[in-house]
């Protein structure tokens, strides 16, 4: 149920790589596990990061996520609509409500990442039914 | 889930979607369509809790009144059947065992309604206190079930299910022995959301029957069911204050702005004294309500407050206001901070943001609109 398109990492962000960039976000499953989400912290754009570091953090009524990068590099763009409309979040996770681009450090990271079939059995695994 | 203790509501919610969660030892719903949505529908039509993890105890015998008014702050002798009170129970030192509702039954005795976390502290608590006295207090907690409806439709689908007459039925009043959809059941109008609404007591079987007969008579009337979820955002909005949080055994009422609830000439009972001379010499301490100035995050219990570089509290309940659309808190400062206008600090994951000492509650029913 998540698009093929991408790569998954198990702490629910998504990469998706276009040319030389990645663009980044949570994953449906994600924002259906947090809930209404009510606030963004956006990385800086410049702001240099490894795979698997806090990238930004995501709250909603019921909690605080942080959001890990799913590969190395350099936040080149973030998506400023979020800081005003958070709640784009759980419209529209995969797409309108990405969260920043990366130029990609190391585009060899992207074969460590899981496969949507993969990923959906591992929510599947995580929500134990 | 396993290991966890079940409402006799737990196969109810996993039938309608409920999301269940780990709750202080109990499996409960946090949510069902979504918070907000069920925060809302609550503000403006209706929803429909499981309070049946909630603890009772039934207090009986010449010495009723006299044990109750022992463990309490309020004036219990106020009552008369079918009314209910809020009170405090204090400790020696006018911290808060517990916060409970006494309901005054018909025949003399009274229902405590007390938080679940809490039951088998407050019944050691108060059977403790009852030595020598001729009294007996039973823990009917697991045979009790409650359900919550709550919002402004509340009474108009309730009605549908009952021949008691609520248009008659004031806020903090009760009626034994009403039935509900032909169940018997205790009926107070009471509630943990800042709105009008009831509660429902029943035999914890007969917990289901109720619980469905409210959801179809309430179809019409836009009701939803909700979780804790909704519970906590709106007794938050209605800033009534949360064992754990607002509350706890070193915090005094006086100092959670809950002076109302406490009595001083009432006789003698366990904190008055520690609390008559904290009203004497002034709290030091004083909850806050506080609204973000900047952005930049959502408050939350246990972030530090700050005033010119030191921490001055801690947020004891923080979250985004679905109805005001804004990051609201709730926090002890030192008493000279607590004035309404005040900017302080909050520290969020290392960052200050401004904040503002707004007055409490937040919300009030009937204040909007």
């Amino acid at each position: 149920m998540h698009p093929a398109d991408r790569r998954y990492t198990k702490t629910h962000e998504w990469l998706k790589v276009e040319g030389a960039e990645g663009r980044v976000g949570i994953t449906h499953h994600a924002q259906d596990h947090l809930g209404d989400v009510v606030f963004v912290e956006l990385p800086a754009v410049g702001k240099q990061v490894k795979q698997g570091e806090q990238l930004c953090v995501v709250e909603s009524v019921k909690a605080v996520a942080d959001c890990y990068s799913p590969a190395s590099g350099k936040v080149v763009k973030v998506n400023k609509r979020l800081a005003d409309s958070p709640e784009l979040l759980n419209k529209d996770p995969h797409g309108e409500a990405w969260i920043a681009v990366i130029e990609l450090g190391d585009p060899g990271e992207v074969s460590s990442l899981l496969d949507s079939a993969s990923y959906d059995k591992f929510c599947e695994e995580e929500s134990g039914h | 889930m396993e290991g966890l203790k079940k409402t006799p509501l737990y196969a109810t919610h996993v039938k309608h979607g409920g999301r269940i969660v780990d709750f202080g030892g109990w499996a409960l719903p946090v949510q069902f369509s979504g918070i907000k949505e069920e925060h809302l529908a609550v503000r403006n039509a209706a929803g429909l809790f499981d309070v049946s993890h909630m603890g009772e105890f039934i207090v009986q015998g010449m010495d009723a009144l006299a044990l109750v008014q022992r463990v309490t702050c309020n004036d219990i002798a106020k009552g008369f059947p079918g009314r209910v009170i809020y009170s405090p129970m204090c400790n020696e030192r006018g911290g808060v065992v517990d916060d409970l509702m006494a309901c005054c039954l018909e025949d003399g005795g009274y229902m405590l309604v007390v938080n679940a976390a809490n039951i088998e502290k407050d019944f050691d608590w108060v059977t403790s206190h009852a030595r020598g006295m001729s009294v007996t207090v039973r823990n009917v907690s697991a045979e009790t079930g409650e359900v919550a409806l709550q919002g402004p439709n509340s009474q108009a689908i309730l009605q549908r299910l009952t021949d008691t007459d609520l248009s008659g039925m004031k806020y903090y009043r009760m009626k034994e022995g009403a039935r509900v959809a032909g169940i018997r059941a205790t009926v107070a109008r009471t509630g943990y959301t800042g709105e009008d609404g009831f509660e429902v007591y029943c035999d914890a079987e007969y917990t289901p029957d109720i619980w469905d007969a409210i959801m179809d008579a309430g179809g019409d009337y836009g009701i939803v069911p909700c979780g804790l979820g909704a519970r906590d955002t709106l007794r938050f909005e209605a800033s009534m204050p949360l064992y754990g949080h607002e509350l706890d055994d070193e915090r005094t009422p006086l100092e959670a702005g809950l002076e109302r609830f406490v009595s001083f000439d009432k006789g003698d009972y366990i904190g008055r004294e520690a609390l008559a001379r904290q009203k004497a010499e002034g709290v030091k301490l004083r909850l806050i309500g506080f609204e973000t100035v900047d952005r930049g995050g959502v408050p939350r219990a246990g972030y530090p407050v700050v005033c010119d570089g030191s921490v001055v509290g801690k947020v004891t309940s923080g979250n985004y206001s679905p109805t005001f659309d804004k990051n609201l808190g709730m926090a002890y400062v030192p008493a000279e901070l607590a004035e309404p206008g005040r900017e302080l600090g909050l520290d969020v994951r290392g960052r200050i943001l401004r904040i503002r000492v707004v007055p409490l509650p937040f919300y009030k029913r009937g204040a909007r609109k």
